[in-house]
């Protein structure tokens, strides 16, 4: 196999990557940041105007990283795509997994087991928790803090442990099913997931002690980027973000779904919108997914982990399709032709740990999307970035964009 | 509340709106000639103060009116989304009013509608491609583009001058594969549905 090498003048190349510099009078400076820099947490790159080190204008180029995930779904079956939507927001890939399910079962009109949707808010609650920690641990190293990371990241490593023995994946998970979930919980894994959030306080409270209350982590975050509840409005923010400026939206609590009204939590809000606050708020919602978590935990419901009247939907169980001709043939069909999901549209936004992640799905009936719309929670955060950054100073970029805790995956979907 | 009383206000309202069978939440068709006025009148008086999404669809090359743009609006007060279709002028050129002085929110969906479908938002401050990159030729949420991709030139000139690269579609033999449903089982047997290059057919240039 001959492989081909070719020289290439790096000055050149150089040279027209920097063509926003002609545009910038003597006295300022362009700077771009990424697309790949530890600041920018994937593939994120911004071209920004310097005066000294005040940025006078910032302009986010996205799309480093788009696949093309809504034409990829028009093109599959609806359970073919659930290994896709791990990808959105692969920091919490169970959460996804949810929201995409309940978005399809709205449009079929599923009603699903107790059990089912406990597993669910059980599992979304854990990412959340997963995504939380990694946030607020990188959120401390982007401020210069690298110790409060090793311990988010060493709790974060026993919740994929338990992600693996559920779902057999540690990251990717395709959990859910339209219709219900791939299996069952596994013997004995709600007595480790009650000892896990047993313990987790204690982390969270080494982290609380290093940062909180941390004269240099105030410094660096107090005041900084502060986005008014009406500008958080205006500009789309959802989640954590949007609470952190005083809104209290948590479509948990606003518009429950998968039974989030049964549990009992507080929605923590933040008062002036400044990286602190969305620290604070993230330490908090880790408190309060815990406090859920307990709760599904301590009811929870018995029967199957499927919509067992969903016959063109989900597959039935494996030692029925083996054994019956009608559930081969089912099974059969749900495999080739997809779930049959009648013709309407539907949007549906769940509350993942990032905002809110939406998913808008037409279907013109049979086993494909006509149409699937993916609203991703960090796109519209990151919006605000062109209004919200000039007026800070260079340092101040790292500190921001750590808070915002967007991730690109999703947002270039 | 989202009941009668408040869909037919609205509707008597804003008479060249109307109303559309639904299942999640409110739907409205609206003409875009007065989009701006019912948004404004949603925003202000309506408490649907957050623009949650605004996408577009297209509805095929055969179709009368082949792009319409979707608006997904949410009220706190009401804890209810509302969602208003609007179907784009011309054809060939799709054209709608930009929203993004109205919502700030506005402003990356629709740079991202025409990014994808080629809609072009009149007035909007900085329409151009989001994700695609800026020379991009082809629009790809678009129903005649394929998903295998179209063969493009490398967005930066001097590494395909050196090179002698393009962006080439994707190998579409791999699936996914998907049964149509109907006809002989022998007929709708699963196969990938974007068959733009297969074995029989040519690679698209």
């Amino acid at each position: 196999m001959s492989t081909k090498t070719v020289e290439l003048n790096i000055g050149d190349v150089g040279a027209k990557g920097a063509d926003a510099s002609a545009k910038v009078d003597s006295e300022k400076m362009a700077l771009n940041v990424g697309p790949s820099h530890p600041t920018t947490h994937g593939v994120l790159r911004l071209m920004m105007d310097l005066d000294g080190d005040l940025i006078t204008s910032c302009e986010p180029v996205l799309g480093y990283l788009h696949r093309g995930d809504e034409k990829i779904a028009e093109n599959m079956t609806y359970n073919q795509f659930v290994p896709y939507t791990d990808r959105l927001d692969y920091l919490s890939p169970l959460a996804n997994n949810v929201a995409y399910a309940i978005a399809v079962e709205k449009i079929a009109g599923i009603d699903l087991p107790e059990r089912c949707e406990a597993i669910r808010v059980l599992v979304c609650e854990m990412a959340r928790v997963s995504s939380h920690l990694l946030g607020m641990g990188v959120f401390g190293m982007d401020a210069g803090a690298w110790t409060p990371f090793m311990y988010t990241f060493t709790e974060r490593e026993k919740l994929y442990t338990l992600f693996e023995e559920l779902t057999g994946a540690r990251f990717t998970t395709s959990y859910t099913r339209i219709g219900g979930v791939a299996r069952d919980i596994p013997d004995g894994w709600l007595d480790r997931v009650t000892h896990f959030c047993d313990n987790l306080p204690k982390a969270i409270d080494e982290v609380e002690k290093l940062l909180t209350r941390n004269r240099i982590f105030i410094d660096r975050t107090e005041g900084i980027g502060e986005v008014s509840k009406e500008d958080a409005i205006a500009f789309g923010f959802t989640g954590p973000n949007l609470r952190a400026s005083g809104v209290d939206l948590d479509l948990r609590k606003d518009k429950p779904y998968s039974g989030y009204e049964k549990y009992d939590f507080d929605v923590p809000i933040g008062t002036r919108g400044d990286c602190y606050d969305r620290y604070l708020v993230r330490i908090e919602e880790v408190r309060q997914s815990l406090r859920i978590i307990k709760q599904v935990i301590a009811n929870f419901p018995d029967g199957l982990w499927y919509a067992e009247d969903a016959r063109k939907i989900f597959a039935p169980p494996k030692d029925k399709i083996l054994s019956s001709m009608e559930e081969l043939i089912q099974n059969f069909m749900i495999v080739t032709e997809g779930p049959q999901i009648p013709e309407g549209e539907v949007y549906f936004e769940a509350e993942n740990p990032k905002g809110a992640l939406g998913f808008y799905v037409v279907s013109k009936g049979g086993g494909v999307p006509y149409r699937l719309k993916i609203r991703a929670p960090s796109f519209c955060n990151l919006s605000i970035l062109e209004h919200m950054v000039p007026g800070h100073m260079l340092s101040d970029i790292t500190v921001i964009l750590g808070s915002l805790d967007f991730v690109m995956g999703e947002c270039d979907r | 509340m989202i009941d009668q009383v408040f869909t037919d206000a609205l509707l008597d309202r804003f008479d060249s709106s109307s109303f559309r069978h639904h299942e999640d939440c409110l739907t409205l068709d609206c003409n875009p000639s007065s989009i701006k006025d019912l948004l404004t009148h949603l925003r202000d008086e309506e408490t649907f103060d957050l623009l949650v999404d605004l996408t577009a669809i297209d509805h095929g090359t055969n179709t009368e009116n082949r792009f319409s743009v979707v608006i997904h609006l949410y009220s706190r007060i009401h804890r209810d989304y509302l969602r208003i279709h609007s179907p784009c002028s011309d054809n060939d050129s799709p054209e709608f009013p930009s929203l993004s002085e109205l919502f700030p929110a506005a402003n990356w969906h629709e740079r991202e509608a025409f990014d994808m479908f080629g809609i072009t938002f009149t007035e909007h401050p900085n329409l151009k491609r989001i994700l695609m990159w800026d020379s991009y030729p082809h629009f790809p949420l678009r129903k005649d583009f394929p998903l295998a991709g179209i063969e493009t030139p490398l967005p930066a000139d001097d590494v395909a001058e050196v090179t002698q690269a393009n962006v080439d579609p994707a190998p579409m033999m791999g699936g996914p594969f998907v049964s149509s449903g109907d006809g002989m089982m022998s007929e709708s047997e699963p196969r990938a549905k974007d068959e733009s290059w297969t074995e029989q057919a040519e690679k698209p240039k």
